[in-house]
């Protein structure tokens, strides 16, 4: 789950670490409000959203006087957010944070993330601060500084050092970096975090590290035990449809093809997408129902996938285990049924009483097609979309 | 043969008498795994499904001599029933459960290093071989014992390879499904390091999928030290990036981890890569050549075959001759660097 910079800010000031001061606001006057009680000659006006590049797309403004803070916010809220990250239909600007202005004299980037590899947090320093990190890993990788933690040994002074003097930092810079990444560390395991970037850490011209921006991502399964971070979910930035999805427990992805798909689990849902490609059509979407794929879950999995407009043609997929196809069908043919679908459907079946299930589908008098194996499916799908 | 689990494996159940714990431990009593009792904290002294219940993992293992686990708890109970398994000293834990968060595996995973547990999961759905022991929650029936090793990170696109070699007539030796989670227990190339050295399996399918490396460390493994012929298929190639496909390990990061990346290493390290999962069978058959119906039938001779089985020609030439078993390994261990042959030796033993 992804949290706002202000959000995140918060915890981090709570945490210790050194933010510069700022009030979140919600309308053009709550903007020029915040700028006044934080004084100052400068100010930044930053759009929230869940997405990164905001500097580049016009979300973030520096301003010089409460008309331009008041000039700022206005052009932002209600505005949606188009960035490299957020695909073309952008995110919506509901929040702006207002800023006091930091002077800066260097530009760091910090963050701590799970090493998949060596299945360890690990800390990722570099002196290229305020640029696109992925870049800089690309072309100058000696300017990436990595360390792992060790869950039970923690992370320790001397790991600290080593970064922090690879960062060239020195003297009561260093003592300030190593409480801002221990304090960092802490908060990464008190809150489940699954990622916090803080891109850029600056060196202030009087020669503080101030986290100048803060990307603070909370880990979906552990949110049981983090009820008041739960709280901050803004669904607003969401899809809509993938939102809808998480509530009844669905994993749904929306994609721009017209081919939309029902599987039981994840690895078959990406290989029928798969399937798809390979044989000429698009997806619409990724959908797992699970395990259970019961009446109620397939009825609603048909009207997410119809509530989106492209879909041609629904391909169900379903590999019955321990959960019988003949039960699967009934549940199919009842949804089509309710739910009144209108485009083709092609269903494969396969596993536990396969063959009852397709009988049961052939003699349903609803335009099912059945499909006899994945490449069949596939096949037909695509031509009944077209 | 088969790897780490056999008719003889003495297995214990976790959240024993929860909704999951008890349904599937009836379905493995069913398939004939030899389920010797079950741990709930609390109904210790009880009996579930015929069969003892436990306060705690120690006491089961010492009353019936368990040496593989099976755990159903609830994701936030999980890390807990893990570390309990280990240091009862049960040597093979399977944790079915889904959704264990991720600084709880971190923590598991590290002191699981050291130790003589093996785990297999989390959110994965098990381990089986065919016709003597099923831990976990795959279909048993659509199994049939044969040649085929597969491992895999998703559940139902293990039953697709599983239902298509048993159709084909391959069968299975044994299927590991080593779960969707970014950290996990035995990885890829644990799995595929004891299927080179299992005389029953002849063959390798390897079913992979968006994110993490794990693949592209498996292809390096493959190209240097293994011998066996290997199938992969990897899902996902259709993924945006940045988006988590259902598995919490399944995304595309920082431009990592695409299903092209890891089709690519495969390729270099000489794997026969199938871009639909509907081809796992029929590439592996073809691989294999005639060997199936051999194998199949006389399973027991399935390693003496096995020098015959690298050049189609000479199987050809002199089909079902016998080849004392030893010198056939002893074949494939000069193949093998000695120090990759022999450090898993010594683990694997213990699980026999």
């Amino acid at each position: 789950m992804n949290l706002h910079e202000y959000q995140s800010k918060k915890i981090l000031a709570e945490y210790g670490v050194p933010v510069p001061k700022g009030q979140v606001a919600a309308s053009a006057e709550e903007a020029v409000a915040a700028a006044a009680a934080l004084g100052g000659k400068v100010w930044v006006v930053k759009a929230q959203v869940h997405a990164g590049g905001r500097g580049k797309a016009g979300g973030v403004k520096l301003c010089k006087d409460p008309a331009a803070v008041r000039a700022a916010a206005e052009g932002m809220l209600g505005q949606r957010l188009v960035t490299k990250q957020t695909g073309a239909a952008g995110l919506p600007i509901e929040r702006v944070y207002v800023e006091s202005g930091s002077e800066i004299a260097r530009e760091l980037y910090l963050s701590l993330t799970l090493d998949r590899e060596r299945s360890r947090i690990a800390v990722v320093a570099s002196s290229a601060g305020g640029m696109d990190i992925e870049a800089v890993a690309e072309e100058t990788p000696e300017k990436i500084l990595s360390v792992a933690i060790h869950p039970a040994a923690g992370l320790n002074p001397y790991q600290c050092r080593q970064l922090g003097f690879g960062l060239a930092l020195a003297g009561t810079q260093l003592a300030q970096f190593q409480s801002i990444l221990m304090a960092l560390y802490k908060l990464y395991l008190d809150k489940d975090a699954s990622l916090i970037e803080i891109n850029p850490l600056i060196v202030t011209g009087d020669g503080r590290l101030v986290a100048l921006d803060c990307k603070l991502d909370i880990e979906a399964n552990a949110l049981y035990r983090q009820p008041a971070l739960a709280a901050l979910r803004d669904v607003g930035q969401e899809d809509a449809t993938e939102h809808k999805a998480s509530e009844h427990d669905l994993n749904y992805v929306s994609l721009d093809g017209s081919i939309a798909c029902m599987v039981n689990g994840a690895g078959l849902a990406m290989a029928t997408m798969d399937l798809i490609k390979l044989h000429g059509g698009a997806p619409a979407n990724f959908l797992d129902v699970g395990g259970g794929a019961t009446s109620e879950r397939v009825t609603f999995a048909f009207e997410l996938i119809l509530s989106n407009p492209k879909v041609r043609a629904i391909l169900v997929n379903i590999f019955g285990g321990i959960v019988r196809c003949d039960l699967i069908a009934e549940g199919i043919i009842n949804a089509v049924k309710n739910v009144g679908v209108k485009v083709p459907v092609v269903v494969r079946l396969e596993g536990t009483n396969a063959e009852q299930a397709r009988a049961a589908l052939g003699a349903s008098g609803l335009a099912i097609i059945a499909a006899s194996d994945l490449t069949d499916a596939a096949r037909k799908v695509v031509a009944a979309a077209r | 043969m088969s790897i780490l689990i056999n008719k003889r494996t003495r297995v214990i159940c976790q959240g024993f008498t929860g909704r999951q714990g008890t349904f599937h431990s009836e379905q493995c009593l069913a398939y004939g795994t030899k389920l010797v009792g079950g741990v709930t904290p609390g109904r210790g002294g009880e009996q579930h499904l015929g069969l003892p219940v436990f306060n705690t993992v120690r006491d089961a293992v010492k009353a019936t001599g368990a040496s593989a686990t099976m755990i159903y708890v609830p994701a936030p109970y999980a890390a807990d029933s893990i570390l309990e398994a280990a240091d009862a000293g049960i040597e093979l834990i399977t944790c079915i459960t889904e959704g264990v968060p991720v600084n709880d595996m971190v923590r598991v995973k590290a002191a699981l290093a050291g130790s003589g547990a093996r785990l297999i999961g989390p959110n994965c759905p098990g381990i089986i071989t065919p016709d003597e022991c099923k831990i976990g929650i795959m279909p048993g029936f659509i199994h049939k014992r044969g040649c085929v090793g597969i491992v895999s990170r998703s559940g139902t696109l293990t039953y697709e390879a599983v239902f298509q070699t048993s159709r084909n007539g391959l069968g299975q030796s044994t299927c590991v499904g080593i779960g969707g989670d970014p950290v996990r227990g035995m990885n890829f190339i644990d799995v595929i390091e004891l299927f080179e050295r299992d005389p029953q399996t002849e063959a390798i399918i390897m079913v992979g999928e968006i994110g993490g490396s794990d693949e592209e460390a498996a292809a390096e493994h493959i190209r240097r030290f293994v011998t066996k012929p290997v199938v992969a298929y990897i899902a996902g190639v259709t993924a945006p990036a940045g988006k988590r496909m259902g598995h919490a390990g399944a995304v595309i990061a920082g431009g990592k981890g695409t299903a092209e990346d890891k089709y690519r290493a495969l390729e270099r390290a000489r794997v026969r890569t199938v871009r639909s999962p509907a081809e796992l069978g029929s590439a592996v058959k073809k691989l294999l050549g005639g060997k199936a119906a051999v194998s199949l039938a006389r399973p027991a001779a399935v390693a003496a075959l096995r020098p015959a089985v690298k050049s189609k020609a000479k199987a050809k030439a002199k089909p079902r001759t016998k080849t004392p078993r030893k010198s056939s390994s002893n074949a494939r261990r000069k193949a093998t660097p000695q120090r990759v042959a022999k450090r898993p030796a010594k683990k694997a033993r213990r699980h026999r």
